[in-house]
């Protein structure tokens, strides 16, 4: 089908995708997206940590084709790479190495490419590397809880004024939420801001308040 | 892609009828006139014969006189000279419609232009299997009301609405009602002697017809404002030069549809709903299960995503469509689902199979066990619902 919206690399790694799982005991893990709002992607990695190179990877997808291809190449794109070249791998990249993708298709890409990041980041937060155990800050949250996305929407908590007030003490975060406590997506919310916060090396608690009527 | 598919998006567009296409030809090929009055050349008296014996046929499928039925180019052209016809014509009576939230997007989107030029529009809940209440349409109705357009069938979900109880609301409450039955026409009778209903939509090619043609029941005596100027055709309702052709495939389509296959057609459907609630674990059919279109199936599979599942299906020959954001060109979730209270996962792993005149029984196997197959594969990649498969 010349006309087809996938090349036929896509569909090749959309039907046979790789280093498709999980790991168990992973040095780094990310989760992005969420099922409420589309596509989603979980990605988990080992690191030597003296030469800091990725030794494994794995990738689950809850998405899309693009979605699901894009997991595959990057896995296979960062397999063997340090963090610090992995970290460098583009949406750009990924999507030139499967032959292009549809532009509309490009949040559901770029998911995965969130995904190895993060789990870089969240290897470097656990053994307080780069960013020279940079300080928890406001800013840092606010740079955080814009990974995290608001299910009814679809765009980040940030982004769409979901975060209310947010409060940084000696490693205690108190961060609230403008959302009932029994709405239908409060404990997913607070569960992926947890996830976003608590693995940082400077952080002790994180209290998620909700604070809509 | 295989050689022969497996074709259930019948309610998106249904493969035409060799014998439509047979009768049509003549009126391509050989009688090319326009319909003109009856004083004129031989073939252009034929030509209006053969458009006139098409409009009984089909009005004659609803109980209707040929005089109160139009030939449109299509359902959407139907439903926006139903809604904006009336809306128009009778803006000086009142300045309020009603829809239903899960309309199709020609009356939706109307609805939605005509409250951009100042009108009110009330867009009407509905529950969990997408049904109207009826009680809450009663109260809706306001001394401004001019006209409800709530649909017969529902294009995803199915859904039969109680046309016949709206209709009397309406009639009782002095309002006219349009319906949508583009995809019920032909499939679920409807009998205007029977149900007070003022306008209906419908289409040729969602019953292996032509596409290009759809018609409007208009009942005798209804206010309408001509759409689109131009001559004088289809009572003055309806500018352009008639499409003969594809009037006379609207009427041998409807000529074929019958009882039986209608029939038929519902025990696919539901032996597909049967097979894949057997074969495949956490499903959830969408939409009621009694009263519903007889062509319609839609299902989500929970943790997996539709786009995926309809790109692997086609992978094996066999076209459906989804209620997933990532299928649509807007990348929007299904609003009929998200409008029967569904979130976005719900409408993330709905698939919709419609069936038609092609379908048949080795096919329903087929697709269930190349479904069960593809969710297996799917939900092996998936992040979610691990801990319910342990």
């Amino acid at each position: 089908m010349e006309n087809a919206p996938y090349t036929e690399k896509v569909i090749e790694y959309f039907q046979n995708p790789k280093n498709v799982g999980e790991i168990e005991d992973p040095d780094g893990y990310a989760k992005e997206g969420s099922p409420a709002c589309g596509d989603m992607v979980s990605l988990f990695i080992k690191v030597d940590d003296d030469t800091h190179e990725i030794t494994d990877i794995k990738f689950k997808s809850y998405g899309c084709a693009s979605n699901i291809a894009t997991g595959s190449i990057i896995t296979e794109m960062a397999k063997g790479k340090t963090i610090e070249e992995a970290k460098n791998i583009t949406w750009q990249q990924a999507a030139e190495e499967l032959g292009g993708l549809p532009d509309m298709k490009t949040h559901c890409s770029v998911l995965a490419v969130d995904a190895l990041r993060e789990a870089i980041r969240n290897y470097e937060e656990r053994h307080g590397i780069g960013g020279e155990k940079r300080e928890t800050t406001l800013e840092v949250v606010r740079k955080r809880l814009r990974h995290v996305m608001n299910p009814m929407t679809g765009l980040d908590v940030i982004k769409t004024n979901l975060i209310s007030d947010i409060e940084v003490e000696d490693g205690k975060i108190t961060i609230e939420v403008d959302l009932e406590e029994d709405h239908q997506f409060a404990s997913a919310v607070k569960e992926d801001i947890k996830e976003k916060l608590e693995p940082r090396w400077d952080v002790k608690e994180v209290n998620v308040i909700f604070v809509g009527d | 892609m295989k050689d022969e598919i497996i074709y259930l998006d019948n309610a998106a567009s249904s493969k035409m009828d060799e014998e439509v296409f047979e009768a049509m030809k003549p009126y391509m090929l050989d009688n090319f006139a326009v319909a003109t009055s009856d004083f004129a050349y031989s073939m252009g008296v034929e030509a209006k014969e053969a458009l006139n014996d098409a409009r009984e046929k089909i009005a004659g499928e609803i109980g209707a006189s040929p005089d109160e039925f139009i030939f449109t180019s299509c359902a959407t052209e139907s439903s926006n000279l139903a809604l904006k016809g009336v809306a128009e014509k009778l803006s000086d009576d009142g300045d309020h419609i009603i829809v239903s939230d899960i309309e199709d997007f020609p009356v939706l989107n109307t609805a939605k232009s005509l409250e951009k030029k100042g009108f009110d529009v009330t867009y009407l809940d509905v529950d969990g299997e997408g049904f109207v209440d009826l009680d809450m349409l009663e109260d809706s109705i306001s001394e401004d009301t001019v006209l409800v357009s709530i649909q017969h069938g529902n294009q995803e979900i199915g859904t039969l609405q109680d046309i016949e109880k709206i209709a009397e609301i309406c009639e009782k409450n002095d309002v006219l009602y349009h319906t949508d039955a583009t995809h019920t026409f032909g499939r679920v009778p409807i009998d205007v002697n029977e149900i007070p209903v003022d306008l209906i939509t419908v289409s040729a090619h969602t019953i292996h017809g032509p596409r290009g043609i759809g018609g409007l029941y208009i009942r005798e005596g209804t206010p309408l404002k001509k759409q689109m100027d131009g001559g004088f055709q289809e009572n003055d309702l309806r500018a352009g030069v008639e499409n003969i052709p594809g009037a006379v495939g609207f009427a041998k389509a409807v000529e074929l549809i019958d009882e039986e296959e209608n029939e038929r057609i519902k025990g696919l459907r539901d032996n597909l709903i049967e097979g894949l609630i057997d074969e495949v674990h956490d499903v959830m059919l969408n939409g009621p299960k009694e009263r519903r279109t007889p062509q319609n199936a839609n299902i989500t599979f929970h943790y997996v995503e539709g786009e995926s599942i309809t790109l692997h299906l086609d992978m094996r020959g066999i076209a459906v469509s989804t209620g997933s954001a990532c299928f649509s060109k807007s990348l929007e979730a299904s609003h009929v689902i998200m409008g029967i209270g569904g979130d976005h996962e719900r409408a993330h792993g709905s698939v919709r199979f419609t069936f038609g005149r092609f379908n048949t029984e080795d096919q329903v196997e087929e697709v269930v066990e190349a479904t069960s197959d593809i969710i297996q594969k799917l939900r092996d990649i998936s992040p979610l619902g691990k801990e319910k498969e342990e």
